[in-house]
């Protein structure tokens, strides 16, 4: 098998607990304690209300696919062929880049905007374990 | 005491140059500047020594700048790289030049991005908060990217077709056509525009825009000196600017709100309104976000940017002629520089071919996170 080429994650202090959660297959994100809304930078302070105190807090892990591409062009080592990113809007509301996982192509006619996805965990190495999403099976 | 003695009301280009667009791999950034700017000065009918501003944009040594063209500046300063500060730099320019602590200002643009490899994308592409942490891993990068996200988005949302985004391509490409300096001449049709590779779906090579080596300049003084050179003055009648950064969530809104508020202030300062405007510029690193921009600023009702494209209205002979020298798509991306020049140029009325004829107003739209526009006029008031 060949050695995994594909970027990884710079795991630093204020990532690590994002890490050690998918790790454990988890979703984490911070979560502004007075409003409650989730953030994906990882900085203690809430854009939305302005408060002080951000901390991490679990999401189901459901959500929607916002919006889509398929890179044909790599900029990156370690991608064979064309490859689709997807943008998943969470049930909880924040949006996060991922990839889709679990369609017979990968191609984005079987991806659309709108269809409900959930993550699925993909361990890369000891350390890394990305947020994936596959289709809500219809069964 | 005051802070503000000499305080101005009004500002003007009077020089405008450029230097050669390609592969120009015995120039770096600031050697490119420096040669925009003596031909920029030349234009003006100036000795560099006359300008005492300086805000440099992409070329980030100004101190080999200052020494080489031996000017001396009351006022020296080099704005981030991004395309996104074109707008912004150039209202730093009329800023100083109002507030009385200089008279005459060049800003300048340096871009050896070809010869560097410049690739807008990968590793060390910051374009996106936080991306090596969420968006890297799965390979998410570049602006093209985005852009292609965002046509994904509006296409869901308004029906927005592929065929639009060639309407575009082919539109600048047909004034390109009639600029002897534009990168690309060959004539396209939408067999072309469909046949052209995908870089990231939807989005084709046609619909990204062309990187080159190049630099531009500019010479803005008072509005009240404005006579004393060699040009007819290009008024800057309406300047402004609102940044909203989207983080790595990309805008829900296309950057629609955001371009609302920039529209109104210009118009109110400039007291022109859409209907005055001869000639349109429009950022256009990408296709889609030419539909962004004319529905952000409200040439064509949302969610039908698309169709105002293939209505012909962006083309010379139709009601907004945009991008008449082929714009970043066919000409050259010089990251709005170009484009600046290209309004002025059409406000001097010596275009010949793509003169839009009588053109007295023309508007320069900046979609995109640090989203500006500015109104040029051959009058100041």
């Amino acid at each position: 098998m060949k050695p995994y080429a594909k970027p990884l994650p710079p795991i630093t202090a204020k990532s690590l607990p994002f890490w050690q959660a998918t790790h454990e297959h988890k979703l984490l994100l911070p979560r502004c304690d007075h409003c409650k809304t989730f953030h994906t930078y990882f900085e203690p302070w809430c854009s939305h209300c302005g408060h002080e105190g951000v901390h991490w807090a679990p999401l189901s892990g459901r959500g929607r696919i916002w919006s889509n591409c398929r890179f044909h062009k790599h900029y990156f080592a370690g991608f064979d062929g064309p490859y689709n990113v997807a943008m998943v809007e969470l049930e909880e509301g924040p949006r996060i880049m991922t990839n889709i996982v679990g369609t017979p192509n990968g191609t984005l006619d079987e991806m659309p905007i709108g269809m409900a996805v959930e993550a699925v965990f993909e361990e890369v190495n000891d350390t890394v374990t990305l947020v994936k999403f596959k289709p809500v099976s219809s069964a | 005491m005051s802070l503000i003695s000499k305080r101005k009301d009004s500002v003007a280009v009077v020089g405008v140059g450029t230097t050669k667009w390609g592969s120009m791999p015995e120039h770096d950034a600031t050697s490119l500047g420096i040669w925009a700017l003596r031909e920029a000065a030349e234009d003006a009918g100036i000795r560099l020594q006359d300008i005492d501003g300086l805000i440099c944009q992409r070329l980030t040594d100004y101190q080999k700048f200052v020494q080489v063209t031996n000017i001396t500046p009351k006022l020296v300063t080099a704005t981030p790289s991004a395309g996104r500060m074109t707008g912004a730099t150039i209202q730093m320019a009329v800023q100083a030049i109002l507030s009385g602590i200089v008279d005459t200002v060049a800003v300048v643009y340096g871009n050896d991005g070809r010869s560097a490899g410049a690739k807008y994308g990968g590793k060390g592409e910051s374009y996106g908060t936080g991306s090596d942490q969420m968006w890297f891993p799965y390979g998410m990068t570049s602006p093209g990217a985005v852009h292609s996200m965002l046509f994904q988005r509006h296409a869901h949302l308004y029906n927005s077709t592929v065929e639009q985004l060639g309407a575009v391509s082919l539109a600048f490409r047909k004034h390109a056509q009639l600029n002897p300096k534009a990168v690309m001449q060959k004539p396209l049709t939408m067999e072309d525009y469909l046949a052209s590779r995908y870089i990231c779906e939807p989005l084709r090579l046609l619909d990204y825009c062309l990187i080159n080596d190049g630099g531009v300049a500019m010479i803005l003084t008072a509005g009240d000196r404005a006579k004393d050179f060699k040009q007819r003055p290009v008024h800057v009648k309406g300047i402004a600017q609102v940044s909203r950064l989207a983080q790595g969530e990309l805008p829900d809104d296309f950057g629609y709100a955001a371009m609302q508020r920039v529209s109104k202030t210009v118009h109110e300062m400039a007291e022109v309104s859409r209907e005055d405007v001869d000639a349109l510029m429009i950022y256009d690193n990408f296709t889609p976000i030419v539909l962004f921009a004319l529905e952000g600023f409200g040439y064509a009702p949302r969610g039908e940017g698309g169709a105002f494209v293939q209505s012909g209205a962006l083309e010379l002979g139709g009601r907004y002629p945009t991008n008449t020298n082929g714009g970043h798509l066919s000409e050259s991306y010089m990251q709005g520089w170009n484009l600046q020049v290209e309004a002025v140029r059409q406000l001097r009325g010596d275009l010949g071919a793509r003169q839009v004829p009588g053109a007295e107003i023309v508007q320069y739209l900046q979609g995109g996170p640090v989203c500006t526009s500015i109104i040029y006029g051959t009058e100041a008031v």
